[in-house]
């Protein structure tokens, strides 16, 4: 437990050193939902309809940009090396990590959400729908993302993998999560969804960091 | 039991085994695919309401049903290659990686032919259809991975991780899919007891799927001979083996 | 007794073997140099040693016995100054953080040096938060791959000191160095990793 925390306080330390790397995912969403306004016609109602769509994909895009940079620098520096021979179990320090790139990129487009959806003309009913959808959704992308980040840690060049394998596995929490806000929009029932949404956090909570960690320690061979 | 698996395990062993099985499940696959086709596409009746355009089932079914079993055999795999560190397991999984990829394409490229004259467009985002194309970002992901890695130990291991997390992942997509659009026909032949489907239509389709099965067998099995050839290439029994070739 | 005990470990990159069989033991008490030419697998050895990679045919008695490992990176983020990085470690490893400034003392790190952000320090300095490491915690297996590197006459005649203090109190280090070992260092053995060597 104290490792954990000494890597959660640790990784919050160093993304207040280099602010840009957390920064970016917020502000990229900020970019890809005003050129989507701007892209369209003005006042087009059609917006509101694309809106879960647009904001799901490009919170995705968001946290992506930023799952490169989870695990490498502690592979080019060493420090996963230690991180592997530490005495606790490598799994939970996996998990910390997770839980630290969710805090860091996750948890603040989950905030930036809701003033969007607005902008984006989404009725204020199905706001609490997406917001509730992204904070659900945006752990599993931490986890899932993580995984296989995990994977290519020793590749020298990533570039095209990462999305390529990331995409896939992520498709089941897009499709609950923007067809959460979707149901709502239309009056339908939304709980459903989300529930499936909080299965599948709950599921790759429990076993990602596991085969996370199998993934890290195969990067020395 | 015990010592025949590790009999098996052994790289000259399975190699001897699939050079002596390979021609055979070849053959076998060849009469089979030739009875399912030649019976389903020239003497099999035309559908009452699809008329000949059915026919397509005959490459589709199979190539649909083959793709997801060979993803879950590369899972199997790599469970194996992962657990117990297996050599062979990881030419299995590396092997079965572009077979699979190959036959989700035909299954999404005949799904598409066939999608035209029914539904009127080549692409609608039914859920049997979604879930292949996710499944053929798997395959890629997998091929793809491995490609990138120098040592092919290291790289198939990484693919055994992503193939078992991705078999996770199947059937969660699928149900999501199904959740999410559900247009496509129901499925046809596995149901028990009352089939809907003609028996002169359904056993020509039994037997293409079998081909199908045992061709990807047999184009797995070789593609293992020469993953093992290759990662082997140093040891006794491969050089032992060139010594054997005519012209040397 | 505690021993490392290697027998007839194949060390191999990848499908490249490098060394076909190798048996050794090192006994409480003794430092082993690992030498070889760039590429013999000196490295691999250690990561086998310590446990990094998979390896059939290395026994530690006892099994559960605790190591330092030391790689030729250091293990420093550079955002952070030597004092964060190695608190980390110590939380990390379940250590008491109250040794972080005296090791560094005792590396004669520069107080100013300490605290100032890895990335602005030399290569020498960091190699010397990096050792600093040793004096965290007590293990009696050391394995250290080319720890001289970058350190000045300084900083090498320290690691010297600390090496001949474990290795009396019956420590075991296994390391390895491209440069000639500190004077004066007690039951030194060597090996050199050559291609092919039985």
């Amino acid at each position: 437990m104290r490792a954990v925390q000494a890597l959660l306080s640790r990784e919050l330390r160093l993304a207040l050193r280099a602010k840009t790397d957390w920064l970016m995912p917020p502000f990229f969403l900020l970019v890809v939902v005003t050129l989507f306004g701007l892209g369209g016609k003005a006042h087009d109602p059609a917006l509101s309809v694309y809106a879960p769509a647009i904001l799901w994909v490009a919170s995705l895009l968001a946290a992506l940009l930023t799952l490169e940079r989870l695990f490498r620098p502690d592979y080019e520096d060493g420090t996963l090396e230690q991180l592997c021979l530490a005495p606790g179990p490598l799994y939970a320090l996996v998990l910390a990590k997770f839980i630290a790139h969710w805090l860091l990129t996750g948890l603040p487009l989950v905030m930036l959400a809701a003033p969007l959806a607005v902008g984006l003309g989404l009725s204020g009913t199905a706001v609490p729908t997406l917001v509730a959808g992204l904070a659900l959704g945006t752990p599993c992308l931490s986890a899932l993302g993580g995984f296989v980040a995990a994977l290519t840690v020793g590749l020298p060049r990533t570039g095209l993998l990462l999305p390529v394998l990331v995409l896939p596995l992520i498709v089941p929490v897009v499709i609950f999560g923007a067809g959460a806000v979707r149901a709502a929009q239309e009056g339908l029932d939304a709980q459903a969804p989300l529930y499936f949404l909080a299965a599948i956090l709950v599921l790759s909570l429990s076993l990602v960091p596991g085969v996370a960690s199998a993934a890290l320690r195969n990067a020395f061979d | 039991m015990w010592t025949w698996f590790h009999r098996l395990a052994s790289p000259p062993f399975f190699f001897r085994l699939a050079e002596r099985w390979a021609p055979w499940l070849g053959v076998a696959a060849l009469v089979l695919l030739a009875w399912g086709w030649i019976g389903g596409l020239v003497f099999a009746p035309p559908d009452y309401q699809q008329k000949d355009a059915f026919r397509i089932i005959y490459v589709h079914v199979p190539a649909a049903a083959v793709s997801l079993s060979l993803y879950t055999l590369m899972a199997l795999a790599g469970a194996v290659a992962v657990i117990w560190r297996m050599k062979l397991a990881e030419c299995v999984l590396v092997a079965t990686a572009p077979v699979g990829a190959s036959m989700t394409v035909v299954a999404l490229v005949t799904g598409m032919l066939w999608g035209k004259p029914m539904w009127g467009t080549y692409w609608v985002w039914d859920a049997r259809l979604t879930s292949e194309l996710v499944l053929l970002f798997l395959y890629l992901g997998v091929i793809g991975l491995y490609r990138a890695f120098d040592d092919p130990r290291a790289g198939a291991r990484a693919c055994a991780l992503l193939a078992i997390v991705g078999v996770v992942n199947v059937p969660i997509v699928k149900y999501s899919v199904e959740w999410w659009n559900s247009l496509h026909q129901g499925s046809t032949i596995m149901k028990l007891g009352k089939p809907s489907i003609a028996l002169e239509m359904a056993i020509p389709l039994y037997a293409a799927v079998a081909g199908t099965l045992l061709f990807c067998g047999y184009a797995i099995l070789r593609r293992v001979q020469n993953e093992l050839l290759w990662r082997e290439r140093g040891t006794q029994w491969v050089r032992e083996l060139r010594v054997g070739e005519p012209g040397r | 007794m505690t021993r490392l005990l290697i027998q007839a470990l194949c060390i191999r990159r990848g499908d490249r073997v490098l060394v076909p069989t190798l048996d050794l033991a090192v006994t409480s008490g003794e430092l082993l140099h690992v030498r070889g030419a760039n590429g013999s697998g000196k490295t691999t050895l250690l990561e086998m040693l310590a446990g990094l990679r998979p390896a059939e045919g290395i026994r530690r008695e006892p099994e559960d016995m605790p190591l330092h490992w030391i790689g030729h990176r250091n293990a420093l983020a550079s955002h952070l100054s030597p004092i964060e990085n190695l608190q980390f470690w110590c939380g990390v490893n379940g250590v008491d953080a109250a040794g972080v400034v005296p090791a560094l003392e005792r590396m004669r790190l520069p107080p100013a040096a300490r605290r100032r952000p890895v990335r602005m320090l030399s290569a020498g300095q960091k190699r010397r938060s990096a050792l600093a490491r040793l004096l965290l915690v007590q293990r009696p297996l050391w394995l250290l791959d080319e720890p001289l590197d970058g350190l000045d006459r300084d900083g090498i005649a320290i690691l010297g000191e600390l090496l001949s203090a474990h290795v009396r109190a019956g420590g075991l280090v296994v390391m390895t160095s491209h440069q000639a070992l500190p004077a004066n260092l007690p039951s030194v053995r060597e090996i050199e990793l050559a291609r092919g060597m039985m």
